[in-house]
């Protein structure tokens, strides 16, 4: 069934008319053309198409952008000011925290969640907290340094 | 090591503000006015004629542009209906009966991808099941179901070109190896082991699935844009099934977000362009993650060994490899001849024997993965190797360093090695997990082990890579090339490397991204080949540049070009900076203007030579080989059988490190996804249906699998004809771990695995074998 909803994205309001069974993720990358949200595994699994969802991150895979009117949904294009890259960004620029690169915008998003809830987190909680996110380079350890490079950041 | 700007020194990626903001292109965010999604039906049977399709209420579905079936393609005028690098053997859409469960049977393109999948609802096929096979050691005997009735032969790539035709066999390439006198030898023999190991097949997972758009531009040509390792080569493909005119294609490649072998050669790129030829309107499709692992795997492999051992020292080694191809041979012939050549492994060996096949079955086709099939033989050679010191109370980091070859040996094929660190390697993988310190007492329920594994691979040969640079006027350039950016970090080498020969800085050369439009020619991005293939043809290239800079400036100063050399954007007199000019200066001089460019092409272009075959012997059967090495400690739990991978030390020989980080990326993150490869990744078939085809159910190693202590340790011993003394890396770093990994276990807890992966039960059951 078609209806109109209104979803809150990066700050702004659109008013959209969707399909019961369009996914946020359809919505977001079909609809609004936010390229940063890529699907991977399509079940939820591998954190691909992370995206926060009032500042806690979710699959908007396996989420449908019925359920996600009237909350506030950011993607990675809102993070960057003008030139100017979050330090999160800059963390993982200047710790070599990418490859390919696919996995990387859930990877900072759930970062920033991560650093939102707990701005100290041990090397625990942080491998606890990242373990939806799968990156098949295995940089793994680059995100771990970067992860700790872009607490200094934030902490400054 | 002479000292460089810019070579050696971990530049940036050039690529990382695009890919950190999201921005990076892929093909999945290319739109094209009016374009159509496809929709594939697949086969639920691992082996079955197709009696029936009916299609008609498919078609009459609003916004559905058409419904293909292989038995249409079959009769269009002009077109093969088949293609593949080997053989060419795999329908672009099951022609009269399917081979593997999942092989493509229907394809429907219309408005919308729902609407595309609500047609193949609507389509109605009979199938009659035929007989199937699923293991490769029943595909070869005689009585055998086959999975196709003849092989034809590709004629794509040059070392493929004794490749031959057959029949009435599911093997459809056998490579042989024959030194000395093998018999003899195990007759002689005071001691003779004898075993088998096994590698399941495996996903590569790419975090991008396949996804491949394709339309007719104003003049007709194809244009295609695919995420792939091998533009070059689907041009050549689509030219060749389509019989259209090369220069009518055109082939772009966007970032990939990742390879691993995955996305060589033609996947969806003959099935996408003939819907966009038949619809004339552009055709996207992109896999599911589920369609994914139904496209294709990493090789399961069978090993057989035997090796005599005369007075301590290995006297013969005989090797049975049998690759699993699954329903299409893809590139598993090239694979059973590389990666087969190398499987008695890096040591002095009178008498080798080497049999290995490549054989259909009816499941998902294999094709390259990170490692090119030679995982797969170390974890046989390395492991038996390992068991065979044991045996003999032999130190086992000292009983494989004495065979060892050295520089300037014969490998089993004849062919001298050069530039082979691996000895350095393997004692560099000892010293890191301090192999010598004596072991503490272990009691209780986990018992802590070491090991150790080495190997080496050698690299595709012959192969070629072409390149041009175009210097502008200001002293920046242009590199026009077709290596793809997959993460190894290619425009960024590619860059040092042009920027160290034209005496520039690395952030003034911009990659051009592969298209077959400006691009010229290369292989394939893969097999660890790129820095050496294409970082020659570009350093060659920007040599010629620099050159005809030289000459101007010669004629100019009245000096000789030979005293000249390039640095922060000027040609000068070595020794003398302040004597010379500016490329701005040299233009001016050249053309009276600044508005033109200089541009050079250089192609490189190892040879090999013939390989006997019946006998294996090449004087060079390779360009250049990579030595590798791991070292892991392990926990074993006796109570659980659980494994933990405390400690993994990941070494690789990759020449002169154009850029020292992005060798130690490539080094660690190849181990740490065989990591997962060894531990827990399997795909798990049943009467030829895959059980665990989807993330949920096939797990890949996530951050948590990461061991407390990893560290990756580059080796670099040059090679003469490299580009500044370069190999490559990509591979290096898992080509040793599955192995190390068992060694450490058997150093543990004395028991030995030999089918990957190595779950607890797995453990559990040889810890009860063993005390029982």
């Amino acid at each position: 069934m078609q209806r109109e909803i209104t979803l809150r994205v990066n700050q702004w309001d659109q008013t959209l008319s969707i399909d019961d069974a369009d996914t946020l993720l359809e919505v977001l990358r079909d609809r609004l053309k936010l390229w940063s949200v890529r699907e991977s595994c399509g079940v939820g699994a591998c954190g691909t198409c992370t995206v926060l969802l009032d500042g806690k991150p979710v699959s908007s895979c396996f989420l449908l952008a019925a359920r996600a009117a009237g909350h506030e949904v950011t993607t990675l294009e809102s993070l960057v000011d003008g030139e100017t890259l979050h330090p999160i960004q800059q963390a993982f620029v200047e710790h070599r925290a990418l490859q390919c690169a696919y996995c990387t915008p859930g990877f900072v998003l759930s970062v920033k969640a991560l650093l939102e809830e707990n701005a100290n987190p041990s090397d625990d909680e942080i491998r606890d907290y990242l373990a939806g996110n799968l990156c098949r380079c295995a940089g793994y350890a680059e995100i771990l340094r970067a992860v700790r490079a872009a607490q200094e950041k934030l902490r400054a | 090591m002479a000292n460089f700007s810019v070579v050696g020194h971990s530049v940036a990626r050039k690529d990382a503000n695009p890919k950190v903001t999201g921005r990076a292109l892929h093909v999945g965010n290319i739109e094209m006015p009016g374009m159509l999604h496809v929709a594939v039906l697949r086969c639920p049977y691992p082996h079955a004629r197709i009696a029936r399709i009916e299609k008609s209420k498919a078609e009459a579905l609003s916004g559905v542009a058409v419904v293909l079936t292989g038995a249409e393609i079959a009769k269009m005028p002009g077109i093969d209906p088949h293609f593949g690098p080997a053989f060419r053997d795999q329908p672009i859409l099951a022609v009269e009966k399917a081979c593997h469960v999942g092989d493509p049977v229907v394809a429907v393109a219309a408005v919308d991808k729902r609407t595309a999948e609500d047609a193949l609802q609507l389509v109605e096929i009979d199938y009659d099941p035929l007989p199937a096979v699923y293991n490769v050691l029943d595909a070869v005997k005689e009585q055998s179901p086959l999975v196709h009735e003849q092989h034809r032969p590709a004629k794509a790539f040059a070392d493929l070109a004794h490749v031959q035709a057959g029949q009435r066999s599911n093997i459809c390439y056998h490579f042989k190896l024959r030194v000395g006198d093998v018999d003899k030898a195990f007759a002689e023999a005071d001691r003779v082991f004898e075993d088998q190991f096994s590698s399941p097949p495996a996903q590569h997972v790419p975090m991008e699935p396949h996804v491949t758009l394709a339309y007719l531009d104003e003049h007709e040509r194809v244009n295609i844009w695919t995420a792939s390792q091998s533009p070059s080569y689907v041009r050549t493909e689509i030219s060749a099934t389509f019989g259209i005119p090369m220069h009518r294609i055109r082939v772009r490649v966007p970032y990939l977000g990742g390879g691993y072998g995955a996305k060589l050669y033609a996947k969806l790129e003959p099935l996408v362009t003939l819907l966009a030829l038949i619809t004339r309107k552009p055709v996207r499709y992109a896999l599911t993650r589920e369609e994914e692992f139904l496209t294709v795997t990493k090789h399961g492999v069978v090993t057989k060994i035997k090796t005599a051992l005369k007075n301590g020292a290995i006297t013969a080694r005989k090797c049975e490899v049998y690759w699993d191809t699954g329903a299409y041979a893809e590139i598993g012939p090239r694979i059973g001849h590389k990666s087969g050549y190398t499987s008695a492994g890096p040591y002095r060996i009178p008498n080798v024997w080497i049999d290995s096949y490549c054989v259909y079955t009816n499941k998902v086709p294999a094709g390259a993965f990170r490692g090119f099939g030679v995982p797969q033989v170390i974890w046989a050679y390395d492991s038996q190797t390992d068991m065979i010191a044991r045996a003999l109370g032999a130190d086992p980091v000292e009983f494989r360093l004495q065979p060892m070859l050295d520089e300037g040996e014969a490998f089993a094929t004849g062919t001298l090695v050069k530039s082979f660190g691996i000895r350095q390697a393997t004692r560099q993988a000892a010293q890191a997990i301090e192999w010598s310190k004596p072991r503490a007492a272990q009691s209780g329920t986990k018992f802590r082990g070491k090991g150790i594994a080495a190997g080496v691979k050698a690299v595709l040969t012959p192969s070629i890579s072409g390149a041009i640079v175009i210097l502008n006027a200001d002293g920046t350039a242009n590199v026009l090339s077709s290596t793809v950016e997959m993460g190894q970090g290619s425009e960024t080498t590619m860059s040092q490397i042009v920027a160290e020969e034209l005496g520039i800085a690395a952030d003034q050369v911009h990659i051009v991204q592969p298209d077959t439009d400006v691009t010229p020619y290369d292989t394939i991005t893969a097999g660890s080949r790129s820095t050496y293939h294409m970082g020659n043809a570009v350093r060659m290239a920007a040599a010629k540049v620099k050159a005809a800079l030289c000459e101007v400036v010669a004629s100019k100063l009245e000096v000789d070009p030979d005293d000249l050399a390039a640095g922060k954007g000027r040609i000068y007199v070595r020794g003398i900076e302040e004597r010379g000019m500016t490329v701005g200066e040299i233009f001016l001089a050249k053309f009276g203007s600044l508005g033109t460019t200089l541009a050079a092409e250089a192609v490189c272009q190892p040879t090999a030579s013939h390989m006997d075959p019946e006998t294996g012997q090449s004087e060079k059967c390779t360009e250049y080989w990579f030595p590798s090495a791991t070292a892991a400690e392990v926990e074993v739990d006796t109570e659980t059988g659980q494994v933990k991978v405390l400690q993994l030390f990941c070494v690789g020989d990759t020449g002169t490190a154009i850029n020292p980080s992005h060798c130690e990326q490539q080094l660690q993150g190849a181990a740490l996804m065989h990591l997962g490869l060894t531990m827990f990744e399997e795909m798990v078939f049943e009467e030829g249906q895959l059980l665990n085809g989807s993330l949920l159910d096939y797990q890949i190693a996530s951050i948590k699998d990461m061991p407390e202590a990893i560290r990756p340790i580059v080796v670099q011993v040059p090679h003469e004809d490299g580009p500044f003394g370069a190999k490559g890396a990509g591979e290096t770093g898992a080509l040793t771990v599955a192995p190390a990994i068992a060694n450490a276990i058997h150093d543990a807890v004395g028991v030995r695995i030999r089918d990957l992966p190595i779950t607890a039960e797995k453990v559990l059951r040889a810890l009860a074998e063993k005390n029982s």
